[in-house]
Parts: structure tokens; sequence; C-alpha cells
């Protein structure tokens, strides 16, 4: 537990990425098995419990600590837990700590009820860093600046592996992750995941340029629909089935009424959406279903999950990816027909008879369930990542752009409780090779109360620095932003300034490193 | 609560705490006739008074600050010489905050009170250390008066330094000091540790830590970062905490940025002033060792005169005895110079 909490406590306090990927290989070089594999699994968000601590926590102290000094400790902190952790008294020698993998073990099969006493005992074993990384390992969350990609990445780099090698087998190892570790250190070969339903990471495209499309010959490219809804990976093998967001998150608790007609074995790529009698129904009413761990029988009723197909990544145990497109979509017609899984069609591709015709459709595109269009090259392998020049997603006229929030402020009058006035920005790469978050403008409006609700809760739980009324937030969270135009300004520092923001959705499910850049909004200047 | 009985001999005043059958203040805010001075730090040692009694490490720190400011007539006293002053007995006992630093024993009419000033109770390879002197009213500061401060011993701190110096080589590792005391602490523990490389300073750094050797206290091979040729790419280099985010820092390899104090134990105020590679090394008692400290000089009266007051004087009713907030103006946190 010791090297745990000094590397959290270390995490918590660097802001560079390296450095952090420097600190996590350290401690998954010197700690050993099992201990390091639940760390992974704390950093990747894959411990299956959590346990709301304030209560307990409250109880356990008023038995330590005289209440009043305790109210004025908690006071200065700003904490509960950390106020707990500081300001527990500790025996003049401390009996040996325990080992993070025996907590996690335990606390795997904790009955709530037991958990305040034998809180307390671990509290009583532990040094204040310590008691520091328990409550934040008990709550589930770590908040350590650290995304699940990120710590992935640490132990890929460790065993000279790319992350896409972990996210090919993540699904397929579980905590502590032993024969993950072992192939990592050179000791056993690659996890065998074959036919097990892990994800594959998805192939991702490029917002298409005018350039691109200058040089693009249709007659090498698909066109779709791109639908409004969002990308999701199906993976169904020895009858098990999994539902993966675009980050490789199981989603698949949350869409038991879709899951339960899959069984069929297949690795396929499509758009989640909500479909009433055919019709898709706006991205709002899909919004209802996601983020949540348990669905009401209510909720699969007036919502029904529906999956539109576009691609196929494996059929009957077959790796698809080396095929291009073309077959890919023949092999995925083809298997369509004959499995026929409930719940599913597949995206028709538009067949426009040139590239004036095209522009007209784009130009047309309007109706809620369609974000514009998407161009794939026929030719293309699936290819995981973002490869150039063979995906290009063409969004519709109205411009909307992906930032990622940076400051919140405090509103005025009726909002003067919330945050609700956000500051968003977009990447860029400096000569360098530094990449920065740039402040691109600021919205106040666009979001339900029901959504101001949630931002505001957001920004709270991922402060990092306060200046007055504003908070500095991590840069976690994606905010679709609806515009008019943009103009280049010398007033901001990022040179452009956008006009009439708006937000016109929060993007939950996408990760703030997929945002848009800089650039990207540098090509929208009016001319 | 009726008015205390040391009132008649010593008491809080606008410009101070003092001592009418004695006619001097203890460590006055503003120019006094006759002041004596706890240590030098400068929200003690306050420039103009006309005469100062101290010790003559405390003097000496005090020309060195303060030049012409820093009184007419010095008396230096040595730790545990007698001094009667009009009528009262003085004597001078070490503190342990800082070189040079000392409690005021004062003995009136067969009671004793203790000023302690700023004071510590861990071993510190530059000053004598803390002496405990029974008393009837001892008089406390309670910087860290709350029960979440407790400093991690000082070696641990040291090699979680060392050690992210080895983890990242390629960065100089900047830490914010106060120049006065915790900086040649802080040379002294790295030394201890076994760190015999030059150790770097930000230019204001540099009068205390020639000012610590010329008293005997061997501070090992420095050098300034303004006559710096190199990068110092994994090296320690000390400044105030003011310079930690200052353009002064821009000319170091990346740096890793440090704070020494005891305000670093809370995270909030760790990320307050963006601090990577916080280290809590304090030159004040922690909570447990205030307590320690008032229950062991047996006193019945204590006072406080600056801090997180309110928690320790309901601490000190819980202990039984009569705690009194002072409110001294002018006396600041640590790291706020």
């Amino acid at each position: 537990m010791k090297a745990f909490s000094e590397l959290l406590d270390h995490l918590v306090y660097t802001p560079g990425r390296n450095a952090k990927l420097r600190l996590m290989q350290d401690y998954f070089r010197a700690t050993p098995d099992p201990d390091r594999g639940y760390a992974l699994a704390a950093l990747t968000d894959g411990l299956p419990f959590s346990f709301p601590v304030r209560r307990t926590l409250m109880n356990l102290m008023t038995r330590r600590l005289d209440p009043e000094l305790f109210r004025l400790s908690r006071d200065y902190v700003g904490d509960t837990a950390e106020t707990v952790a500081l300001a527990w008294p500790e025996p003049a020698t401390l009996p040996a700590p325990p080992r993070l993998g025996d907590i996690v073990a335990e606390l795997e099969l904790m009955d709530r009820n037991a958990l305040e006493s034998r809180l307390e005992t671990w509290l009583d074993s532990l040094d204040s860093t310590g008691r520091w990384a328990l409550l934040k390992l008990l709550t589930g969350a770590l908040r350590v600046g650290v995304s699940a990609r990120l710590a992935k990445t640490a132990v890929a780099e460790m065993g000279a592996k790319s992350v896409t090698d972990i996210e090919e087998i993540w699904h397929g190892v579980a905590p502590p992750y032993l024969p993950l570790f072992r192939w990592l250190d050179g000791l056993a070969p690659r996890p065998d995941v074959t036919g097990a339903p892990v994800f594959r990471p998805l192939m991702l495209s490029h917002p298409l340029e005018d350039s691109d499309w200058e040089a693009l010959d249709l007659a090498d490219f698909a066109v779709e629909w791109k639908w409004d809804g969002i990308r999701v990976q199906v993976a169904a093998g020895r009858g098990e089935v999994r539902l993966y967001s675009r980050t490789g998150d199981d989603i698949g608790r949350g869409f038991p009424d879709l899951l339960a007609g899959f069984n069929f074995n297949a690795v396929l790529d499509g758009e989640l959406l909500i479909m009433r009698d055919g019709e898709v129904a706006p991205f709002n009413d899909l919004q209802q279903r996601l983020n949540r761990k348990t669905v009401t029988k209510r909720m699969l009723i007036d919502y029904p999950a529906h999956l539109r197909l576009y691609d196929a990544l494996e059929i009957d145990s077959v790796d698809l990816r080396p095929l291009p497109l073309v077959e890919r979509r023949a092999k995925l017609e083809a298997w369509h027909a004959s499995a026929r899984p409930p719940s599913t069609d597949l995206s028709v591709p538009l067949e426009p008879a040139g590239k004036d015709e095209l522009l007209q459709v784009w130009q047309g595109t309007r109706g809620l369930s369609i974000e514009g269009l998407m161009l794939k090259r026929l030719a293309s392998p699936y290819i995981a990542g973002r490869p150039r020049g063979h995906w290009f997603k063409w969004k519709r006229q109205a411009l909307t752009l992906d930032c990622v929030l940076m400051y919140a402020q405090r509103g005025s009058g009726k909002r003067s409780s919330y945050y609700s006035d956000y500051t968003f920005g977009a990447w860029t790469t400096h000569a360098d090779g530094q990449t920065e978050l740039v402040p691109v403008g600021k919205a106040y409006s666009g979001y339900t109360d029901a959504e101001l609700l949630e931002l505001d809760r957001w920004v709270r739980g991922h402060t990092t620095d306060r200046f007055g009324p504003v908070r500095a937030v991590t840069p976690g969270l994606v905010l679709e932003v609806a515009f008019d135009a943009v103009q280049r300004s010398s007033r901001h520092k990022s040179g452009v300034a956008i006009r009439f923001p708006r937000i016109n959705r929060i993007r939950w499910d996408k990760p703030a490193s997929e945002a848009d850049r800089l650039e990207t909004i540098m090509g929208l200047f009016e001319k | 609560m009726p008015p205390s009985r040391f009132e008649t001999w010593l008491h809080p005043t606008p410009s101070g705490l003092f001592c009418p059958p004695g006619g001097f203040y203890v460590d006055p805010g503003r120019p006094v006739d006759r002041a004596i001075v706890t240590h030098g730090h400068s929200d003690h040692a306050r420039p103009g008074h006309d005469a100062v009694l101290a010790t003559s490490e405390t003097l000496a720190v005090m020309r060195m600050r303060l030049g012409d400011g820093a009184g007419h007539a010095h008396q230096s006293l040595g730790y545990g010489e007698k001094l009667t002053i009009g009528d009262v007995d003085v004597t001078l006992r070490p503190a342990g905050h800082i070189l040079g630093s000392a409690q005021v024993v004062i003995e009136y009419g067969g009671q004793r009170a203790v000023i302690s000033g700023d004071y510590k109770r861990r071993a510190d390879p530059t000053c004598p250390p803390f002496e405990l002197v029974t008393c009837d009213l001892f008089v406390t500061e309670a910087t860290f008066g709350l029960p979440v401060f407790r400093h991690e011993p000082d070696a641990r701190e040291i090699g979680r330094l060392l050690h992210s110096l080895a983890t990242f080589p390629e960065r100089t590792h900047l830490v914010g000091v106060y120049s006065l005391g915790k900086c040649q602490r802080l040379i002294a523990l790295l030394r201890h540790a076994g760190f015999g490389r030059p150790i770097w300073l930000h230019g204001a750094m540099k009068g205390a830590c020639d000012l610590y050797e010329e008293l005997g206290i061997p501070l090992g091979p420095l050098d300034l970062v303004s006559e710096a040729k190199q990068s110092l790419a994994g090296e320690i280099v000390l400044c105030p905490p003011s310079a930690l985010k200052d353009r002064w820092s821009r000319r170091l390899a990346d740096p890793v940025t440090a704070f020494a104090s005891g305000w670093m134990r809370v995270r909030g105020r760790a990320r307050q002033y963006g601090v990577e590679l916080p280290l809590v090394i304090s030159d004040h008692v922690d909570w447990p060792e205030l307590i320690a400290t008032i229950e062991a000089t047996g006193a019945g009266e204590i006072w406080v005169t600056h801090g997180r007051e309110e928690a320790l004087v309901h601490q000190i009713g819980l202990m039984g005895k009569r705690g009194r907030a002072l409110a001294l103006v002018g006396l600041e946190e640590e790291d706020l110079e």
C-alpha cells in the first residue's frame, strides 16, 4: 500500500504527461504481483466497488477527535476524507501496513455494514498518505489526473508494446492481470484472447478539409450518412457478448435489450441509436440511456435501442481487418442476411452520381438523426487509430466543434450557485512538440436545466484550481459547441473568435484527447 | 473570564507584548525604545528600535537584513545568562527555530513567563535545540494549530527530494524555501543525507548563507544561479517561494517545483502554489508537539500570539488550562515573507 499511495500522491501533483508515465512505469516495474495489477485496475477505473464513505468517516472520527477540532480542521482543509487522512491519530509506531492486493481482495467481497470496523483497522496501520490513498480507493474513483488510456500506455511502454496492443487484449484479461504482466515482463507469450469478446481499437476519421474534397475521386469512396448516435463495437463469441464505447469502456449493462438477441460470433462496428417505428430518434433520447449502470423496464420501452451496422472486424473468428472495406462490407451484408440479429440493420450506402450531386446532398443534410456524411475509401483495411486519407467525416453545415471544457464560472442571479459559464478550448501543438489546450470561446446557453446540474456536478468534481468565481477543471469533458462563424482575433491567445457559441451537446462519451484542434478551427475562417 | 493575574506585568499593546516593570517590548511590531527580539525573521525583528537585546546571532542577522535600521544600541545576551532589567530578570533559552532564535524567560514577583517566539522541537543541524523551561505563563505561536498538521520526519522528505532527482535527472529541482533559516537547514539536511554536489542559490539566499557560514555552520559548496554556465538539469536550486513561478525560473531545465513548508501537508495549499513536489519541512512545531510542549511547561495559563488560535485555545480549554488568543498584529504565517 505504501508504494501505491506514494504513486498516487506523486501523480496528483504532477502535471506533465511524460512525468506521469515515468512515475507509473517505475511503480509497475518495482511492485510485485498481484499488487501492481490491482493498482492498474484502480488507475483504469476497473475496480468493481464503490463505497460511500462520508458518513462512515464522520462516525469513526467522532470517536477519535474532539468534534470542534474536527470541524475547524475540516473547514480549513475543505474535504472530509482528506481531513480524516491528515488528522487521524497515529500510534507512535505503525504496525506493518496492509498490502494493496489484500485490501482490494477484501473490499471486493465486503458487506457494507462491515466496512466501518475494517476501515478503522486499516486507518490505524497506515501513514497519512496511505490513509488518503485508501479513502480514494474506497470511492472507486481515484481522480489523480490519469486516464485509463494513460495508465495502459504506461504498462505498454514498460513492456515495449504499443497501447493498441494492450487495448486488443484488455477485455480478455482481468485484475490483477497476471498473464498481462508476465507478457510485458517478457516471461510469457501474449495472453491468448482468440474468440474472447475483447475490444478492438477503432478506426477513426478525419474531418473533410477543402483540399481533401478537391483531391478526392468519388469512385474510390463509399458514402454513408453519419448517424447521430454513438459509435459502438459489439464483440460476441464463446457465449459472451460485450458492447464497447469508442474508448473501449464496456457499456453493455445499460443495453440488455440489445444484447439479449446477440448470440453470434462476430465483432461489429456500428452506431448505437434509439429507434421507434423504424425512425431514428434524436440524440437526446439516446442520452437518457447513457451513463447508467442499470436500466428500468420503462426505459427499455420508451427508448428502444437499435444498432445500425457499418463494418465487420471479425466474423466467425476470422479477422477481417486486413481486407479492404469493399470486401468487409460484402461479408457483413452476407452475414447479416443469414444471421438476422434482432434490433439491427445496415447503414445503407448512398450512391451519388458525382461530386456535384454529393455536395447538394450534403448541403441539404438536415434532420435530427443525421450528423453529416462519412466518406470511406473502398480499398482501406481496418486500421486502428486515425490513419490519414482513409475515412473522412463531413459534418452537416451548421457549424459545430468538439471543444474541451477548461474553466467554469459561476453564473449570476438564479444561476449564482451554478458553474454555468463555460470556457472551452481546442488542442494545439507548439513548435517544440508540446501539446496544450488554448481557450477558443465561452458559452453559457444551449443546455437544459438537467444538463446544467450535471455540468455543475462535473465541474465541482474535477476542479484543479480556483480563481475567485472561476474554476479550472481537468481537461476531461468534451462540449460540442455550435456557432455561426469563426473570425480572426488578435484579442485572444488562440487567434480565433467564435461567434454566438452555444453548447450543442455534452459529449460524455468522447475522450478529451479526441476533441478538435485549433488548426481545424482556423480552417473555418470566413473568407 | 476575570483578567489574568499576569496582566499587571505583561500585556499585549498595539506595538506588541509589553513588560511594564522591565520597560521593554518583546518582538514589537512598531519602533520602540527598548525591544527584546526572539529571532531575526522580519515579522519579529522589525527595523527602527532604539535599543535591542537579543542573542549575538540574532543581532548579526538583523544587521545583515536591516543594515542601519537594525537599531541604535545592540546588547547581546548568551543563552542561559541572566540579566536584570528594571524589576524583572530576563534569560534567553534556545528556541530551536533558526540560528540565534531564543525564548524570552521573564521572572517577576515569584512568577515566570516564557515567551517562546517561534519554535520547533525537532533536531536542526543549524541551531541549538529547544530547551524546555517550566513556567506559570507560556506564550506560544499556533502557526500549525490544527490537528491536521503533523510534520513528516525530515529524513523522509529529503529522501523524497533525492528520489525525485533520481527519477527526473534531466530536470532542475527548484525548491522554494524561506531564505533565512529554512534555506540553510535544507542545505544542511541534504549534506547530512550525503548530497555533496554544489547547491545552486537564487541571489536572495546568498546573504543568509554567508552569514551562517561565518557563524560556524558549514553548508558545503554553494553556487549562484546567476553565474551558472549550464542549464542546471538534475541540480538542486533553492529560491524564495515568490520566485517559484517567476520569470526568473525560465532559465532552468523543465523545473520540478518543490516547496519546503509545513503548509504542504494540506493538498489544497500545495495546489494553490502549483507545486509538483510538496515537502513537509517546517521550522515550527506541529500539532502534537504544540500540545506536548504546552503540557510539559506546566503552565496554567497559555497565551496564543498568532496562527490558528481558535482551535488551539479550544484545545487548551480541553486540557483544563486557561487559554487566551492575543491576535498580535504583524506576526505572519511561515511562508508569506
